[in-house]
């Protein structure tokens, strides 16, 4: 596969137009604004909990180009803002989330960063690494149960999950099955503060495929022509009925955990400033410039708006109101409930 | 309180009515696929779905790899994307892994999605003991979940009952557990109407009535129970048994209404007591009618022993019997 070379300035397209790459480079602004404005409601006190994925942007920007909106169903994690976006979820809905508020798809339930749209294709998840892989396995085979062709499954999780037995349980039972499923592995290098050579002997993720009898690809998740031409592959296998497809992007993971850590507990400012020289956002940009595909003055316009876009759906998701206290009693069953009978 | 649609009925053991039930769902509904190990080729290890695979397909009677807490996740997203799985767990003992995915996803899709998804979905599995099944292959699990909001519990004795119940739990739109106690399974026959029926989740059944004392049972040891009031019918005591048959929810009314007449409660369950099912309608009936009680309530349950053994005394020291039932209940009376 030719590749996109973020250092040499060489630009292999994938067939991406020119529209399609600045809306890649959209998206990750906006993910980068959206995390930036996050951190900040929490450190202001207006929110109780963030969490980014700075370092992720160029992946997901590029992996959501692969999804098929309306067809395909998507099965995420928490640290998948990028993706949400790509498959189309408004910076509003985003921040209905952070903000808990009533009109939030889980109706101020969950935390922040754990989406879910039925509309969108995009499946409810808990915190409870890998457990969403199971349910996304089950979606692919009722996908295939129903002959639904053109549709697939796309999972994906970090590192971290690699080494629950749910991921393994998933990808040996769409393997099994030759089910439209691709499991995205974002591998950023650290589950919270444990490093990869404390999770595994064996660091290259992709390699594992081989194990379930499904094809296995490593890419550079800094780059999202790259991830897009490769996750295109494995979800064009899964739309084919070809089975599923294991596909890891390096990248690596700029903030904390979570608004709730401190990672120079466990790893220095200097090493994540080393790290920032590959920044995917600055470097995608460079290369769209170079190429001529966004100028100077565009790529200003481009920030005003995506910082007016994310001050518009701040406010007014911050205008709302919480859900009400009785809401707390909805949603346990179909209809009213209670475990005594009468 | 079943909906009958025929008069006509087939005597059936507990575990034919599992089948006949499993086969006219999947002879109803495209949507329904069954799932778990050894349910295809083997039929399962009950010959629950014997020759199955052979007229509904591989593709709807799916031998899975042994991995539990992946049968129920997958079944938890088969049922999210508009499939009506039945999952299997071979033995109720078997479904510790798969803990997370029944407590912490199953229950919880539509609440954590505030309605937008539903996880339709029936987990049946075998429980319980007297079978000479030692640690791993005799456990009631019934309260480990029965705490969990989200999850509905059905634990049917008899096979007119079984079969009611699992059409019920087939049909509703929230996660049921479905425990079959194995014993029953060849042990009690019964009549089974003809025809599509169900009975609504949540609905006890008097199956003996009586005036002097409420005994309060559910599966294997409900049978028991029938048997230990018979005994005191003979010595001029009269005991009524009820037969909870759902566990979450639970009939809170026919219990009270039982105990209000009998002034006496009697709960007794294979599960251990500490914590148990029992615990909980002792608490409901002392915050709901403890002056209309005439003796404490009593709880006869497993002891407070990790399992039952092997070893024929260490699985009889466990099990209460019919006399050591009809014991409890005679002495209750006598209060």
């Amino acid at each position: 596969m030719a590749t996109t070379d973020l250092r040499t300035g060489s630009l292999e397209r994938h067939g991406l137009s020119d529209e399609q790459l600045r809306g890649m480079f959209r998206n990750m602004l906006l993910q980068r604004q959206l995390d930036n404005r996050g951190f900040q409601l929490n450190r202001q006190g207006k929110v109780p909990f963030a969490l980014g994925s700075e370092g992720h942007e160029a992946l997901q920007a590029g992996a959501a180009m692969a999804f098929h909106r309306g067809h395909d169903i998507l099965a995420p994690y928490y640290r998948d803002l990028g993706l949400c976006l790509g498959i189309g979820l408004s910076p509003f809905e985003i921040m209905l989330s952070i903000f808990a508020r009533a009109d939030d798809h889980n109706g101020g339930r969950q935390f922040p960063n754990h989406y879910s749209s039925k509309a969108a294709g995009l499946m409810s998840f808990s915190s409870i690494l890998a457990a969403h892989l199971p349910h996304a396995v089950g979606a692919a085979y009722a996908i295939k149960y129903r002959g639904e062709t053109g549709r697939a499954v796309l999972a994906t999780c970090g590192d971290g999950t690699t080494s629950e037995g749910e991921w393994h349980e998933s990808m040996n039972f769409a393997a099994v099955h030759k089910l439209p499923f691709v499991m995205l592995v974002e591998n950023n290098e650290w589950a919270i503060s444990t490093p990869l050579d404390k999770q595994m002997a064996q660091p290259e993720i992709w390699k594992r495929a081989a194990g379930y009898g499904m094809p296995g690809r490593r890419f550079n998740g800094f780059d999202p022509i790259q991830t897009y031409a490769a996750v295109k592959e494995a979800m064009d296998r899964a739309h084919a009925g070809e089975g599923p497809t294991l596909v890891e992007g390096t990248c690596y993971r700029y903030l904390a955990h979570s608004t709730d850590d401190n990672d120079l507990t466990y790893r220095t400012r200097e090493v994540v400033q080393e790290r920032r020289k590959d920044d995917p956002v600055p470097a995608f940009e460079a290369l769209l410039l170079e190429h001529g595909i966004v100028t100077a003055d565009g790529v200003a316009a481009m920030r005003q708006d995506v910082l007016r876009e994310t001050n518009e759906a701040t406010d007014a998701a911050e205008a709302l109101p919480y859900p009400e206290p009785a809401d707390l009693y909805k949603h346990v069953y179909e209809g009213a409930w209670e475990p005594w009978q009468s | 309180m079943a909906v009958v649609s025929s008069t006509s009925s087939t005597v059936m053991n507990n575990v034919e009515a599992v089948r006949a039930t499993l086969y006219e769902a999947m002879k109803n509904d495209e949507r329904t696929v069954i799932l778990g190990e050894d349910v295809g080729a083997r039929g399962n290890v009950f010959l629950i779905t014997k020759d199955f695979i052979g007229e509904f397909g591989e593709r709807r009677v799916i031998d899975t790899p042994i991995a539990e807490a992946s049968i129920v996740g997958i079944a938890v997203g088969m049922a999210m994307e508009g499939l009506r799985p039945i999952a299997e767990i071979q033995f109720a003992d078997f479904i510790y892994p798969s803990f997370n995915q029944i407590v912490g996803e199953a229950a919880k899709i539509r609440y954590r999605s505030n309605g937008e998804y539903t996880c339709p979905l029936v987990i049946r599995t075998p429980y319980g003991g007297g079978v000479r099944g030692a640690l791993s292959h005799s456990v009631s699990i019934e309260a480990l979940f029965y705490h969990v909001p989200g999850l509905k519990i059905v634990a049917p004795a008899f096979p007119d009952d079984v079969k009611g119940l699992l059409n019920a739990a087939i049909d509703d739109p929230d996660p049921v557990l479905f425990l079959e106690h194995k014993k029953t399974y060849r042990l009690i026959k019964g009549e089974v109407p003809d025809g599509h029926y169900t009975i609504p989740l949540g609905k006890a059944n008097v199956r003996k009535a009586g005036t002097q004392l409420t005994v309060v049972s559910y599966g294997l040891y409900l049978h028991w129970a029938l048997e230990a009031a018979e005994r005191l019918t003979q010595e001029g005591l009269s005991v009524e048994v009820l037969d909870l048959r759902s566990i979450r929810p639970m009939d809170k009314t026919a219990i009270l209404n039982s105990v209000e007449k009998t002034r006496k409660l009697l709960i007794v369950h294979e599960d251990n007591k500490f914590g148990g099912i029992g615990a909980e309608i002792s608490a409901m009936v002392a915050e709901e009618a403890l002056f209309s009680l005439d003796a404490p309530i009593r709880r006869l349950c497993g002891p407070d022993v990790p399992s039952m053994g092997y070893a024929m005394p260490l699985e009889e020291e466990f099990m209460s019997s019919p006399a050591e039932m009809a014991d409890a209940m005679r002495a209750m009376v006598k209060f």
